[in-house]
């Protein structure tokens, strides 16, 4: 707890004081990336020990577990945030850990990520959510690898400011000379990764210099402490000013009378009497009302959670997003991405995987890998596939479309995530870049079949396992059929006789196999293998 | 862009940046609308403490106002408080909300109690298998907790949806990564997903928050006069008949809980804090955690990881 106090100072504590300066702190989310050797645990106990974040029990608890007697006192200030118990046998740090802590001015939430090559994606998974990076730079070691491969995923990821703690200044005697030597060589670093805002610090972990108090063995340096400038550095609050984006997650429909769409403000903010198009029908509306459990409100922006009612009936549903009308994002099926690869079984071209973006599954596949980066290097080069974390660019195409945002204009809209049908593993985390010309399915056949009633209802059942849109109809209109192969969804078209197979040109023509499995074959369906 | 000012209504006006509690408020509404309409039988676990009523008033924000679309569970071990009983009743009713008590009967019927098991093979039947069977018994494929990752340090690694195998265990290394808010809720048969609403909150923020929304929450948390067992610094509450004290142990004593449990195995702490504003004023001078005057936490060694691989919260 950030305040320690005696009885007599607690008799007297406004409490209401207290409070009020509470709820007018914000939150800064900053991860943290490091290794055993970094001292990135030593920092992170140092910055909560130091101020006052630490609980007497927990202070007890790691003193007795070291036993007392570490260089320069018997708390071990590391064990103060080390987790789970295979992580404390092998003595380093796997996954993710999330601290808080606060100070009279802010909250702040750590994720605390592992350092090491083979943690990419957790440190890519801590990346996600931060406003602020802070990397470890060892003085004795300089730039390494390590550090490259951080400020990689720091600038990959978006965050947006960072700052590399140039640590161990105690043994390199708190040389200024080494210190600037370092803060160039990061620069240089940022320019290359594209870090827009970086800021270097020197201190010493172990002995506390520049962590949360200022050093006063570094005079020559005149910037604040680590705890200082975490404090102060402003939040980048540009999702309040950007276009309005809200994807659907749910349609709140208690009576007749009320029909409201429910979702968290991706970006921008919105008021009642707004125009708003509705993704992907394009149908407008203006905002009737902006309703919360606390009462209407006149405005709202990101991150809200809100519900939306509108002047028109449109029909909206989850999946879908409401957006300003003069900016809204692309409706597409084909892009470009960064992709992290997260898991042991490599990315596998044409497979079909689920992407969430936003509130809405889509299947999708992966139609090529067009480089990948060198972690060592931070080089493109040539490759087919991705490997357990593995970082490279791929061109994505979806049965149904997404509505895309640039992942450098909108992280919220602008992310996904891969997912295995088979093991429901998640696979992959992607970024978009770009947004491609439409591809119509990609072998330019339309998706249509003639059946009768039995056969429909068996192809019916197995696309939608396969989790493809469907629609059943009887309407036997070549325009109809075309606006239907456009949307992505296959249809299924009820007549009496034997099946029949439409060709490029809208033709039915017959089909030479009529099980269910050939029909899907000819429609271009991949069907999983690993299907009992 | 002041829209035409609507001076009548008792609107608010909202503009960045969000305070913190605004922003965890955003984020935990989220989390429910997100597995309200992904998975097919959610239900939110309700332990009756001061994270449950925050959990319940975040649930009536999510889907105001609608009502909220999934049931309750309680697991009830039979060594709950009183007051925690009488409170979970009256509140539930009041709000209408679908209440499921969950208790493993024959464990009970058995007479098992932390004295005569101790308090990890108490917990494994009471808790956590009684936990898993509910659940089963129900079909719930997605269950809401309210555990938070600053409680204690295998949490502080915790997933906001924390994935778990037909068994409904806990694979520390098997755990999904999770990137933005962007969850994946896919699981096979059998397979279930805890869900964490409150991952980000610390005990400071409920508190707050409780106070601010003005949260009903149960009695025992506010300090007054109780009979207690008094041994050395430890305050145990007298309410089952096996806890019984020496002569001169059993005594009034001004003191609260500071989580609730069962009450053989839940401490209280000698305190005058009688409001909410002096139970927070109370938590900012603590120095020790809440979990602290938890028995079951400290019978070895990173206890809390192996009853979570077990089932357990």
């Amino acid at each position: 707890m950030p305040l320690t106090q005696t009885l007599e100072e607690q008799a007297a504590f406004e409490i209401e004081e207290f409070l009020e300066a509470e709820q007018k702190k914000d939150l800064l989310r900053f991860s943290t990336a490091g290794s055993v050797d970094d001292g990135k645990s030593t920092m992170i106990g140092r910055l909560l020990y130091d101020s006052r974040n630490v609980y007497e029990d927990h202070v007890r608890s790691v003193t007795r577990t070291t036993g007392g007697g570490t260089a320069s006192s018997s708390i071990d200030f590391a064990l103060l945030t080390d987790g789970l118990r295979a992580e404390r046998e092998q003595g380093i740090t796997i996954d993710v850990a999330y601290r808080f802590f606060s100070t009279a001015r802010r909250k702040f939430i750590i994720a605390d990520t592992p350092g090491h090559e083979q943690y990419t994606r957790n440190m890519a998974t801590g990346a996600s959510t931060a406003d602020l990076a802070i990397i470890l730079v060892d003085a004795r070691k300089g730039i390494l690898t390590q550090s490259r491969r951080h400020a990689y995923i720091a600038a990959l990821l978006g965050i947006p400011r960072v700052v590399a703690a140039i640590n161990k200044m105690d043994l390199v005697d708190y040389s200024e000379e080494i210190f600037r030597q370092l803060s160039s060589d990061f620069a240089t670093l940022a320019a290359r990764v594209g870090l827009r805002s970086v800021e270097a610090i020197p201190i010493s972990a172990l002995e506390g210099d520049n962590v949360v108090h200022r050093s006063k063995r570094m005079p020559w340096y005149t910037g604040p402490s680590l705890l200082e400038h975490l404090e102060n550095v402003e939040l980048a609050s540009t999702r309040a000013d950007a276009p309005f984006r809200m994807p659907v997650q749910r349609v709140i429909r208690p009576d007749q009378n009320f029909r409201g769409f429910a979702g968290q403000i991706a970006a921008g903010t919105i008021h009642p009497g707004d125009r708003i198009v509705a993704l992907p029908s394009g149908r407008t509306s203006r905002v009737a009302s902006i309703v919360t459990f606390d009462g209407n409100l006149d405005s709202a922006s990101a991150p809200v959670s809100i519900t939306i009612t509108l002047n028109d009936e449109l029909d909206i549903s989850r999946g879908d997003l409401i957006a300003a009308i003069d900016s809204p994002p692309a409706v597409a099926n084909h892009f470009e991405a960064s992709v992290v690869w997260l898991h042991a079984q490599p990315l596998a071209l044409n497979r079909r995987y689920l992407l969430k973006h936003a509130s809405h599954i889509v299947p999708a596949r992966v139609r090529s890998v067009q480089h990948r980066i060198d972690m060592e290097t931070l080089d493109p080069m040539p490759a087919t596939t991705l490997d357990l974390n593995g970082i490279g660019i791929i061109e994505v195409e979806t049965d149904r479309p997404i509505l895309a945002d640039l992942y450098e204009q909108s992280r919220a809209t602008g992310s996904f995530i891969l997912i295995d049908p088979a093991s429901n593993a998640t696979v992959g985390a992607g970024m978009i870049r770009q947004v491609l010309a439409k591809a119509v399915s990609h072998d330019q056949m339309p998706r249509i079949v003639l059946a009768g009633l039995e056969l429909a209802a068996q192809l019916e059942q197995r696309l939608l396992d396969l989790e493809y849109p469907v629609v059943r109809t009887r309407v036997q209109d070549h325009g109809v059929w075309r606006a239907l192969h456009e949307a992505g969804v296959v249809t299924l078209v009820e007549v009496e006789g034997p099946a029949q197979v439409v060709s490029r040109e809208l033709v039915p023509e017959p089909a030479t196999d009529a099980s269910v499995d050939a029909l899907l074959a000819a429609l271009g369906i991949d069907q999983p293998k690993e299907r009992a | 862009m002041a829209s035409a000012a609507l001076a009548e209504a008792p609107a608010q006006t909202q503009t960045a940046p969000l305070s913190h509690l605004k922003q965890l408020e955003a984020e935990s509404i989220h989390i429910f609308r997100e597995v309200a309409s992904e998975f097919e039988k959610p239900v939110m676990l309700y332990s009756i403490g001061k994270d449950s009523s925050v959990m319940l008033r975040l649930a009536q924000k999510a889907f105001y106002p609608g009502p909220i679309p999934f049931p309750l569970m309680h697991v009830d071990t039979g060594f709950k408080f009183r007051e925690m009983l009488e409170f979970r009743d009256s509140y539930t009713r009041e709000l209408g909300l679908d209440l499921r008590v969950w208790r493993n009967e024959a464990a009970i019927a058995d007479g098992a109690n932390p004295i005569k098991l101790g308090t990890q093979r108490c917990c494994g039947l009471l808790k956590t298998q009684a936990l898993l069977d509910g659940l089963r018994h129900y079909g719930f494929d997605a269950a809401f907790g309210g555990a938070r990752r600053d409680e204690e340090k295998s949490r502080a690694k915790e997933r906001i949806y924390s994935f778990r195998d037909r068994a409904g265990q806990w694979d520390p290394k098997a755990q999904r990564p999770e990137l933005w808010n962007v969850y994946n809720s896919r699981i096979g048969p059998g397979e279930s997903i805890r869900v964490f609403p409150l991952s980000n909150w610390t005990e400071l923020d409920i508190w707050h928050y409780i106070h601010l929304e003005k949260i009903p929450i149960v009695p025992l948390y506010f300090a007054k006069e109780r009979k207690m067992l008094v041994r050395g610094d430890s305050l145990i509450p007298l309410e089952q008949p096996f806890v019984k004290g020496l002569p001169g142990e059993e005594q009034m004593v001004r003191c609260r809980l500071r989580s609730l449990g069962c009450s053989p195995c839940t401490g209280a702490i000698r305190s005058d804090a009688d409001t909410l504003p002096k139970i927070i004023a109370e938590l900012v001078s603590f120095r020790s955690s809440e979990r602290a005057n938890r028995v079951i936490d400290h019978d070895q060694d990173g206890s809390m990881e192996i009853k979570k691989r077990e089932g357990y919260f």
